[in-house]
């Protein structure tokens, strides 16, 4: 088992090294890096939209119900609503949801091209086909995540405001005074900087997922499992060192 | 082994530059030897066919030849050039020379049929936008897919995506040409067709191309150079005109296995 791990590895390293490599064709990479920014980027925004008002909505009810003391300004709790959602909600569990909806479209699609010899097609003809087929699926998502991570932020943040008045738990008035309280903008950058990281995650482990893919349509679908298990696995890892590395050095 | 006609095939065409020689490849998955020490000149400018039953090797073989596996042992000569020893560029170069129709067609499902053809020409030459226009509906014309641009993949029959294979495979104008069972999931009047359209464009272009296939048919319309495999040997090699004739016992075996060629014997004896 921990040959497999450190042969994985260095597959995983070596495929990483065909594809970090200046494409045949820009415009054609330029052409695929839109299309993927919208497979991957773009379709992820409802989801996205959708999961983050609940989840302000969630925490700010449930800082709400653990601040319930007179003694503690109510703003109190917007205040730690805004910080759960911009250092830990956005990045790391929105994050885990694109691990499982990106991650697995990235390895159920490279997987179905290996099996009916569309990348050996590549390869024949001269392609270096990781190049062609995986580097504009991680540059779209090094691009487009921390965008969808700053209107997940948004978007929670008013999820929250919205749930806090609505229940009668902080007025809106208390909400709007606590974001803005003592706002540190580095906490943005943290959160951007871990979202980079885990896009580079989502994106490369589920092509290596994919890509290596041998066999039919099982070995596809449980390469689309490995991605999403592992990318999750490698998020939650990366989100302790980043942590300790960035708010504990 | 070789009969006459075998021979002046082998002098009259030949051509080094479009020649592939393969010398003592061996192979093997793990613990499963596959190839086990294979020799084979293909003649340039002809359709080559490698035959055998499954499990004998063929696919690997093809695979073998094309550069997707390396070989353990032994060497695949393009023209005067070694395929192990080319430096990563001059491999890219050569890949751009070869022409592969594979066994599921291996379609980019993404894409319409106009856009498959085009892709190689998208990637690799140098031609103004109108001038790939062309060659598209030129070779389109010439697979006989006309009116098919627009269509995607999954739309079309299994005949018409082996034409778009076809005609993929020789946008670029290659020198080779390689087909890995190029008849399967087919009816025999399709596979006529596909036969006939391969060994009209070997003839055309002048390309060296090697079939993979198991289907007699295939052997006999289209054969100018037939190898026999069997557990990873090369067991026979000739013509499709002498394939009937031969008296090697594994040939004769595969190719008078069905009821239809039994009969045709009896015939050929009286």
């Amino acid at each position: 088992m921990i040959t497999n791990f450190f042969e994985g590895i260095g597959a995983y390293a070596m495929l990483m090294s065909k594809v970090f490599r200046r494409p045949d064709r820009w415009i054609i990479f330029y052409r695929a890096l839109l299309q993927e920014i919208r497979l991957l980027g773009l379709d992820s925004i409802g989801i996205v939209a959708v999961l983050s008002v609940f989840m302000g909505a969630v925490v700010t009810i449930q800082t709400a119900l653990n601040l319930s003391d007179p003694l503690i300004p109510a703003y109190y709790i917007a205040i730690a609503t805004r910080e759960s959602i911009t250092l830990e909600f956005s990045p790391t569990v929105v994050s885990l949801i694109l691990a499982g909806k990106v991650g697995s479209n990235i390895a159920s699609s490279l997987g179905t091209m290996r099996v009916s010899e569309q990348i050996d097609a590549l390869e024949v003809m001269g392609v270096n086909s990781a190049n062609f087929l995986i580097l504009p699926k991680i540059v779209a998502q090094l691009l487009f995540n921390p965008i969808l991570i700053i209107l997940s932020i948004a978007l929670g943040l008013w999820g929250g405001y919205m749930a806090g008045g609505a229940l009668g738990l902080i007025s809106f008035t208390d909400t709007l005074i606590g974001y803005r309280m003592e706002f540190m903008p580095f906490y943005t950058f943290y959160a951007l900087i871990k979202t980079v990281a885990y896009a580079f995650i989502i994106g490369s482990i589920s092509a290596y997922c994919g890509y290596t893919v041998k066999g039919g349509a099982v070995e596809v679908g449980v390469a689309s499992t490995n991605a999403v298990v592992r990318s999750c696995l490698a998020i939650i890892l990366a989100n302790y060192v980043l942590t300790d590395l960035i708010l504990n050095a | 082994m070789f009969g006459h006609h075998f021979s002046e095939l082998c002098v009259d065409r030949f051509n080094l530059e479009r020649m592939i020689q393969v010398k003592g490849i061996h192979k093997q998955f793990g613990e499963n030897r596959v190839l086990k020490g294979v020799d084979v000149d293909f003649i340039p400018g002809k359709t080559n066919l490698i035959i055998g039953r499954s499990g004998s090797g063929k696919t690997v073989f093809l695979k073998t030849i094309l550069g997707l596996y390396d070989p353990d042992q032994g060497s695949i000569h393009y023209g005067d050039e070694v395929l192990g020893e080319m430096t990563k560029e001059r491999r890219m170069l050569l890949r751009q020379e070869l022409g592969m129709v594979f066994q599921g067609g291996a379609l980019f499902d993404s894409m319409t049929v106009a856009a498959n053809i085009r892709f190689p020409l998208e990637m690799f030459s140098n031609m103004t936008e109108h001038q790939k226009d062309e060659r598209v509906s030129f070779v389109m014309d010439r697979v006989r897919l006309q009116g098919s641009g627009d269509m995607f993949p999954a739309e079309i029959s299994g005949g018409m995506q082996k034409r778009v294979s076809i005609a993929r495979a020789i946008s670029m104008n290659p020198k080779y040409l390689f087909c890995d069972e190029p008849n399967s999931g087919l009816d025999p009047e399709t596979a006529i067709v596909i036969d006939q359209l391969i060994q009209e464009l070997t003839h055309e272009f002048n390309m060296t191309t090697i079939v993979n296939t198991h289907d007699m048919n295939s052997v006999l319309e289209i054969g100018d150079h037939v190898v026999f495999m069997k557990d990873g040997y090369k067991v026979w090699e000739g013509t499709n005109n002498e394939v009937l004739g031969s008296t090697n016992a594994d040939v004769e075996e595969y190719v008078f296995k069905s009821k239809l060629f039994k009969q045709v014997r009896v015939a050929l004896r009286k």
